[in-house]
């Protein structure tokens, strides 16, 4: 019964990343288009993080914000991606002591 | 260069390639450990066996949606109602699929295929801020060697949690669910600092997703795809042509 649920979850979760792939060589897109599909990761980046990032800590949003102001700050000062979130882990470990 | 010679050059630069796409995926592996590390103590506790949770991983490979499989099956939820929210709450997964794949246009099919079911929200925020990668030889090899770190980072993570899942102490993992997140700044800023109106278009899907959310009560899943659309949008006045 678990399997018959496993097999749905991933044929529905399948379906939707395929699709693109078979209609991006049949259709040409406008220029207006380009641009709205080239925008998308930024606009998926905003939408995923927040307001997602106040539920590190149940009940305690102010844990997960401060966890990504120094995700904010160590990218700022142009450091490499691993200790942005090396340094977030840290700095939610220390607060949540 | 005879024929030989040309193979071993190009299967080197596959190689090369492929190195370079692990190295890029190295922080999600870093993100995706604790996570589904977690995933796999609370799918066990939810009554999966070790062998169905971490098929799940292998199957489905979409973080958020196995939590909350996991969750129903322990209250006993339907088969129907659980592929349904699967479904709502992966569809944004098409949406990102549509900007990837514009990105590979010149890929081959057999290429783009693979490549399309390895997307995750954090596969897909990395390697669309690579793109140069689309357009180089041997490009595929670079997105394979991305994916498929992250593949075997939450595939391994999930049945690591389901095998040893109560030793690890919950503030740590806590703690580690930050990772992601702080990931996503760390991709979204370099950008912003290159071009401010590419803040823009995210403080606007922030903004959008908090609105469907909690103002028209939307789930997670469609407040993300409505913001994702929605505040992508604006980046057909906001992008200029040489950056779409």
């Amino acid at each position: 019964m678990i399997f018959l649920i496993i097999i749905g979850m991933s044929l529905v979760t399948m379906i939707p990343r395929m699709v693109p792939a078979f209609i991006v060589d049949r259709l040409q897109f406008r220029d207006w288009i380009n641009r709205w599909l080239a925008a998308i990761p930024f606009a998926a980046l905003g939408a995923l993080i927040f307001p997602g990032i106040m539920a590190v800590k149940p009940n305690e949003p102010h844990i997960g914000l401060l966890g990504g102001l120094v995700a904010v700050g160590l990218s700022l000062l142009g450091l490499n991606i691993i200790f942005v979130v090396l340094g977030a882990i840290a700095a939610v470990f220390f607060l949540s002591i | 260069m005879d024929a030989a010679k040309r193979e071993k050059a190009t299967y080197s630069l596959a190689g090369n390639m492929f190195k370079r796409g692990i190295t890029v995926g190295l922080p999600i592996m870093l993100g995706y450990l604790p996570i589904a590390i977690t995933y796999g103590v609370l799918a066990k506790q939810s009554g999966m066996s070790l062998l169905e949770l971490t098929s799940m991983s292998v199957l489905v490979f979409a973080g958020a949606s196995q939590f909350m499989g996991a969750g129903m099956i322990a209250v006993g939820a339907s088969a129907a109602e659980i592929i349904i929210a699967t479904f709502v709450l992966n569809f944004r997964h098409f949406v990102m699929s549509l900007s990837f794949m514009n990105r590979l246009r010149s890929m081959d099919l057999k290429w783009k295929l693979p490549l399309s079911l390895g997307l995750t929200d954090e596969t897909f925020a990395v390697s669309a801020l690579h793109t140069t990668e689309a357009k180089e030889e041997k490009g595929a090899f670079f997105y394979a060697g991305l994916f498929l770190t992250a593949y075997v980072a939450w595939v391994g993570g999930s049945f690591l949690g389901g095998v040893l899942g109560e030793i690890i102490p919950e503030k740590l993992s806590q703690s580690m669910g930050v990772a992601l997140y702080a990931m996503f700044i760390g991709l979204l800023v370099p950008s912003v600092k290159k071009e401010k109106r590419v803040g823009l278009i995210a403080l606007q899907a922030m903004v959008i997703n908090v609105f469907c959310l909690y103002v028209l009560q939307m789930s997670t899943g469609w407040s993300i795809v409505c913001g994702t659309v929605i505040a992508g949008g604006s980046g057909i006045f906001l992008l200029k042509e040489e950056q779409a």
